[in-house]
């Protein structure tokens, strides 16, 4: 048999099509022909019936039909189904035969051509004796037929013809050979089709006509076989629907067989078939749950015929083409349209084919282990007389033989013996990877990474078996890294096992080290036993030597590896390896730690590298450098020991290069850091750890950063979360769990030993120069050099700030607008030890508020670190916080010349204006001068001198000035009229001599001016003389442009006798003055109420008398009447 | 019976896996990692429908030749994989619904022990047992120490010793009052 014995019949998988074939063509030399036959085969997409064409000559002989049985009383079947049944119905027995022959309707020679027509039928006709093929007759024709009905002779002559060949009407056809072929052939081909479907109808009676005359108890394999038939017939007809409940049938029938050892093979064969079919149809038919539910249904059926327990690798073999089969037909639906899900998806199925694949292979390994010395039995009872077996699924040493006792015990035996002994060749790890890898494919597609990987694994062990160690340690490889990053430690362990074989076997060295790394690390299950050979062997390795061999491998490969690995040894060359271990989890550990998140510069910096091993017995590393991100730190943090290759294993436990198990081994390392450094930093960027020798073989272990692996970040999460107490160690152990990775630092530069005072007097006041002085005293040992000052407003304040806040050194000069804000790196000079220097700067703050300053002192030391001089930088920075205020608030206000608060002034008519100076200043302020400049629009009446130069102000007091002024007549303007400005000259009291003095100026309000018609003053004395004439002269003056008429009247008072006219009417020209004089004669002393005077303006009747006592005094002191005489007396006596 | 549990935590690696078989363990560690692809899509499928009412039982997750595979989630996202035999017909949906519950129930008993640090590995081999009819109530709080010698110091915590119950006496101490 052969070796695919198992693989499904091609004539089963396809789809079964409608068998037609053409007779009469010459495609190979006739053009005419050629183009009817390409126009029938070529393009036949899913639109066009389904016919499978076949050009045969005219007297091709078809399989003979067997002679009718009459009578079943007698007949025995020897089997179910021929192995020749299905493909004689596909293609060999067809169902309708055409006969092409070139005839036109108006051939002159007619009857000849009819009769040789005529013949060829017949001669077809004889060669499908006894068969009900039908048989049809095309004529080509060159010419375009008329529309029916019209062509008498055409009618004529068919109707001649069809008698001639003895053929109905409906199986002559015209295919005319004109620019239409392939929509002629298209119809053709429809007419094809519905004979050849009446053609399978009867076919399908004929078989069903058969089963009236079986009986149950020696026909039970007709039962399936007819019914199958019928089934295959329906399909042929493309009645899938009733194909498939004839095959459910036909299922069913298989399955009602009376079971035995001797047959078993052949009823799942069977069953295999039609489960097949079945399963096809259900998934044609778009109903993918009822081919699933077929499925399981007939694993569940067929699952415990194992049949001879000595071939018992045959059901193995197929139940796993079963499942593929039905994967393949999933997939194919897929493919068509379907979808499928993540839980039901065709992996599964070749999943569960590679199963059994691995199951057969098992069995086989067990059952067909015979010794080299048995020879393949001659004759080979597999072969058969024709190569072939006569019915599927039977022995072909005993075709046919139903009984089921065995006839003859030996030539089974030797028939069994040949398939065991077949079986041993066959490549069953190539079946079980292509079956992995379809399974592979499918999980990938459906979401299964876990499941992928599982495959994977059983891959990658499959070719472990078939000794294909490379493409094995590809595949682990690959999924190693999931089962670790999720942390199934058992899976993990167990496909590292298989891996370290792997490597093993091909002596690759830096494989099998990483390999043993992580098998004897925290994340393998091993037993300590198996560990500690792993160890052992890891250590042989470093020294150079060959390791001892993995259990249970194959002897043969083991011998190949230990030639190879002797080679290895005297290989001379690059013998050391660096292993990356933040991808797995090695056996040891590291964790990196600075002391401190940030070290001064003149301090050292320390750090601790803490290693752990968790491997069974103690081990030595022969180095440990860590890297920094500035390298030139690197060679200060290295420990090397200088030993031979062999003393890996001597005094273990001693030293500090050795690792004893579950110990946590703590190495300091210090160094001074770089004064360029400063501000940075520093990071250990990866630890080098190497285990063995340069002389014999080198593993450097690589962490990256301050240590860490594959396994450590969940660790330390759960180390974290842990609140259990950990058991007290001595003073010098740590608990693992507890050191947590520090792997970089700041370096910051050193702490500053000065001292930096600032003295002022706060608040400042606007605009002046204000001082602060700046005291630095020296606390160092030695001098310190290149002391630098930089002073002034804060950055990162307000930006208007900047604007107003300048900052000078020298005093003696008024700062303005170019002045910066904030002085930068005013050299100062070196400080010997407790040395202190002052110095002024000077602020000038131009708006009210408050501000913060800095001063930052930096300068040069040289220290002595770790034996080694260094210049460090330091730093000192105060700030403060200064408020600014006003020096002091002025206030203004006019006021008529009799001190009265004018709300307007009068044009041309003097008043005064007053100035008051409050301090604001909690310091005293010295008022060197003030200044009043008046605008154009003003004049003043007298002298502009200050009344308060040179005056010292304490807080609170005020200092007033006094100016008479006058405006002259402007006409009306609006919102009033320009005063001027007042200048302030001041500085602060306690200031030094030569700061300068600041002038604050002051906008004076305007003021409104209103003109009036009639000015008024009066000349009296400044008081009077009871009976002594006082005089009164009363100016009046005209201030329009108009004549006015006045009216004055004196009203007399008690206090006053008088003369000059008492009531008047008179008029005065414009510009000009009037004089009135009045001699008023006091009688009382005191202080009297003056005559009034009234006058009334007639053009103006708003001129009051009220407005014009703002002008004329009202009143007058009187003194009493002196005593002369007295005087005279008293200067006497 | 169920022929293995396994308690899945958050992250997905193993918390707790027993099988009564013994001698194929590595199989049904297998099948309950690759279960753990279709928890994951039932789980994001659950995320996505937004249902106020969280149905924790996930039902059969997939079936193989010989075993049902089933699964369950707690709210915090442990997950419990429960692998049966196939030909076990006895148990149907309920039976599995009500082992998981009685699973839940013992794993939150074993959170509920002080000495238990959630995500670490659960150790003890019958911490979860009860799901199995024949062993009896799990005892709930179970102490570290694997022997333990003497009688019962505390009627309450029968399985602890005299050390751990200090402990424990000391770490309540904060919630008392």
């Amino acid at each position: 048999m052969s070796p695919t014995q198992w693989d499904l019949p091609v004539e089963l998988c396809c789809r079964p099509m409608a068998f037609v074939t053409l007779t009469g063509l010459d495609v190979v030399y006739n053009a005419v022909h050629r183009a009817v036959w390409d126009a029938f085969c070529a393009n036949r997409r899913a639109d066009r019936v389904p016919i499978s064409f076949k050009v045969l000559p005219g007297d091709h002989e078809y399989p003979k039909c067997r002679p009718k049985r009459t009578s079943y009383e007698w007949y025995i079947p020897k089997g179910i189904l021929k192995t020749g049944w299905m493909n004689k119905h596909l293609n060999l027995v067809p169902a309708l035969v055409v006969v092409f022959y070139e005839l036109d309707w108006d051939e002159p020679q007619w009857k000849e051509k009819q009769s040789e027509c005529a013949t060829r039928v017949e001669i077809v006709r004889q060669s499908l004796q006894g068969r009900n093929t039908k048989v049809a007759v095309v004529l080509i024709q060159k010419k375009t037929p008329l529309p029916p009905g019209e062509d008498v002779i055409a009618s004529e002559r068919a109707a001649a013809l069809c008698n001639a060949c003895e053929l109905s009407g409906k199986s002559l056809f015209v295919l005319p050979h004109t620019d239409h072929l392939v929509g002629y052939i298209i119809r053709l081909e429809n007419a094809f089709y519905e004979h050849a479907q009446t053609y399978y109808y009867t076919e399908i009676r004929r078989v069903k006509s058969h089963k009236e005359f079986l009986n149950k108890t020696t026909h039970q394999l007709l039962f399936v076989r007819h019914q199958f038939k019928i089934a295959f017939f329906s399909e042929l007809k493309q009645d899938t629907q009733n194909a498939l409940k004839n095959y459910r049938t036909a299922y069913n029938l298989v399955h009602e067989l009376r079971a035995h050892e001797t047959n078993i093979l052949e009823i799942k064969t069977m069953a295999g078939f039609i489960n097949y079919k079945i399963c096809r149809l259900c998934f044609q038919h778009n109903t993918p749950l009822d081919a699933i539910a077929q499925f399981r249904k007939h694993i569940d059926l067929c699952k415990k015929k194992i049949g001879s327990a000595e071939l018992s690798f045959e059901h193995a073999a197929w139940m796993s083409k079963q499942f593929q089969a039905f994967g393949d037909l999933f997939d194919e639906a897929i493919k068509l349209g379907l979808t499928a899900i993540q839980t039901q998806n065709p992996g599964f199925y070749y999943q569960q084919a590679a199963y059994y694949a691995q199951e057969r292979k098992q069995l086989a390994k067990s059952l067909c282990n015979h010794e080299a010395s048995i020879m393949y039995p001659n004759p080979d009872p597999l072969e058969t007389q024709t190569g072939v077996l006569d019915f599927y699924g039977q022995r072909s040493w005993r075709q046919g033989i139903l009984s089921f006792d065995l006839s003859d015990p030996e030539k089974e035996k030797v028939g069994v013996l040949a398939i065991q002994l077949k079986e041993r060749n066959v490549a069953h790890s190539e079946i079980i990877i292509t079956l992995l890898s379809n399974a592979v494919a499918q999980f990938k597609k459906y979401k299964c990474p876990r499941m992928k990987s599982h495959l994977m694994v059983q891959m990658g062990e499959e070719y472990y078996y078939a000794k294909d160690y490379t493409k094995a340690l590809k595949l682990l490889d690959y999924v190693m890294c999931d089962y670790r990053s999720e942390g199934w430690w058992t899976l993990l362990t167990s496909i590292l096992t298989t891996a370290l074989k792997c490597s093993y076997l091909m002596a690759q060295l830096k494989d099998y080290i990483t390999y043993s790394l992580e098998l004897l690390g925290r994340a393998s299950t091993l037993k300590d036993d198996q560990k500690s050979r792993i160890e052992k062997n890891l250590i042989n390795v470093l020294m150079n030597e060959s390791p001892d061999p993995e259990p249970d491998c194959d002897i043969f490969a083991v011998k190949t590896a230990q030639k190879l690995w002797a080679d290895r040894i005297s290989l001379a060359g690059s013998n050391i390896f660096t292993i990356g271990v933040q991808d797995f989890v090695p056996f040891v550990q590291c964790k990196a730690k600075f002391h401190a998140p940030s070290f001064h510069v003149d301090v050292p910096v320390e750090f601790d590298i803490y290693l752990k091993a968790d491997c069974p017995h103690p081990i030595r590393f022969s180095k440990l450098c860590v890297s920094f991100n500035n390298q030139e730190y690197n060679q200060f943090c290295v420990i090397e020991e200088a030993s031979k290759a062999n003393e890996v294993l001597e005094n273990p436990t001693q030293g500090k290069m050795c690792l004893v198990p579950g110990k946590t081994r703590k190495l300091l390392f210090k160094f001074v850091a770089k004064t360029e450094d400063v501000g940075k930093k520093i990071e250990i960027t990866s630890v080098d750890l190497a285990l063995g020798n340069e002389t014999g073989r080198c593993v450097v272990l690589n962490w990256q950063g301050g240590g860490g692996d594959a396994a450590s970040s969940q660790e330390a999460l759960q180390a974290a979360r842990s609140f259990k107490r950990r058991p007290k160690l001595p003073d010098n152990e740590v608990h693992w769990d507890s050191i947590i990775i520090q792997a970089s630092t700041m370096i910051i530069s050193r702490v500053p030993n000065i001292s930096v005072h600032l003295r002022h007097e706060p608040p400042a006041l606007t605009n002046e120069m204000y001082c602060l002085v700046v005291t630095v005293q020296s606390h160092e040992k030695t001098q310190i050099r290149d002391v630098k000052l930089t002073a002034g407003l804060k950055p990162g304040q307000d930006a208007n700030l900047t604007q107003k806040t300048h900052v000078t050194l020298h005093g003696t000069e008024l700062c303005d607008e170019s002045y910066p804000a904030l002085l930068t790196d005013i050299p100062v000079g070196d400080l010997h030890p407790g040395e202190q220097l002052e110095k002024m700067l000077y602020v000038r703050c131009g708006t009210v508020g408050s501000r913060m300053f800095l001063v930052y002192v930096s300068y040069l030391i040289n220290i002595t670190a770790e034996e080694k001089e260094i210049v460090c930088k330091c730093h000192k920075d105060e700030t403060v916080t200064i408020e600014t205020v006003f020096p002091f608030d002025v206030a203004v206000k006019f006021v008529s010349t009799k001190f009265e608060h004018l709300e307007r002034v009068y044009a041309d008519i003097p008043f005064l204006l007053m100035t008051d100076l409050l301090s604001a200043s909690p310091w005293a302020l010295t008022v060197v001068s003030s200044e009043l400049q008046l605008a154009p629009s003003m004049t003043t009446v007298d002298q502009l001198e200050s009344q308060v130069d040179n005056v010292v102000l304490q807080t609170g007091e005020s200092a007033s000035e006094c100016f008479c002024l006058r405006c002259p007549s402007l006409g009306n303007v609006e919102g009033g009229v320009a005063t001027g400005h007042y200048i302030i000259s001041w500085k602060r009291t306690s200031a030094m001599e030569n700061i300068p003095v600041i002038r604050t100026v002051i906008t004076l309000p305007h003021v409104i001016v209103e003109n009036i018609p009639l000015h008024v003053n009066a000349d009296l004395p400044s008081f009077g003389r009871v009976r002594e004439s006082l005089p009164v002269k009363y100016h009046l003056q005209n201030k329009t442009d108009f004549v006015q008429d006045v009216e004055i009247s004196v009203e007399p008072s008690d206090a006053f006798m008088f003369s000059g006219l008492k009531q008047i009417r008179l008029r005065i020209l414009p510009g000009t003055e009037q004089e009135m004089l009045y001699n008023f004669y006091p009688l009382m002393a005191g202080y009297q109420q003056l005559p009034s005077l009234n006058i009334n303006l007639l053009r103006f009747p708003n001129f009051t008398n009220q407005l014009l006592r703002r002008f004329i005094p009202t009143s007058i002191f009187v003194k009493p009447q002196g005593r002369l005489m007295d005087d005279t007396s008293i200067a006497a006596a | 019976m169920a022929v293995c549990i396994a308690v899945i935590a958050k992250e997905n690696y193993p918390l707790y896996i027993r099988s009564t078989p013994t001698e194929n363990e590595l199989k049904f560690h297998y099948m309950v990692h690759t279960s753990l692809d279709v928890v994951d899509e039932k789980i994001s499928a659950m995320a996505k429908a937004l249902v106020d009412q969280r149905e924790l039982y996930l039902d059969l997750l997939y079936p193989t030749e010989d075993y049902k595979v089933y699964g369950y989630v707690t709210n915090s996202k442990v997950k419990f994989v429960m692998v049966v035999d196939s030909s076990n017909t006895a148990l149907r949906d309920n039976e599995i619904r009500s082992m998981f519950r009685k699973l839940h129930n013992s794993y939150t008993d074993v959170m509920c022990n002080p000495f238990y640090n959630p995500g670490d590995r659960i150790q003890s081999r019958w911490a979860l047992l009860p799901v199995s009819a024949s062993s009896p109530g799990g005892p709930y709080f179970l102490c570290p120490h694997p022997v333990q010698v003497g009688p019962a110091f505390c009627v309450l915590l029968p399985s602890l010793c005299r050390t751990c119950l200090a402990i424990l006496v000391a770490k309540m101490q904060p919630f008392g009052k």
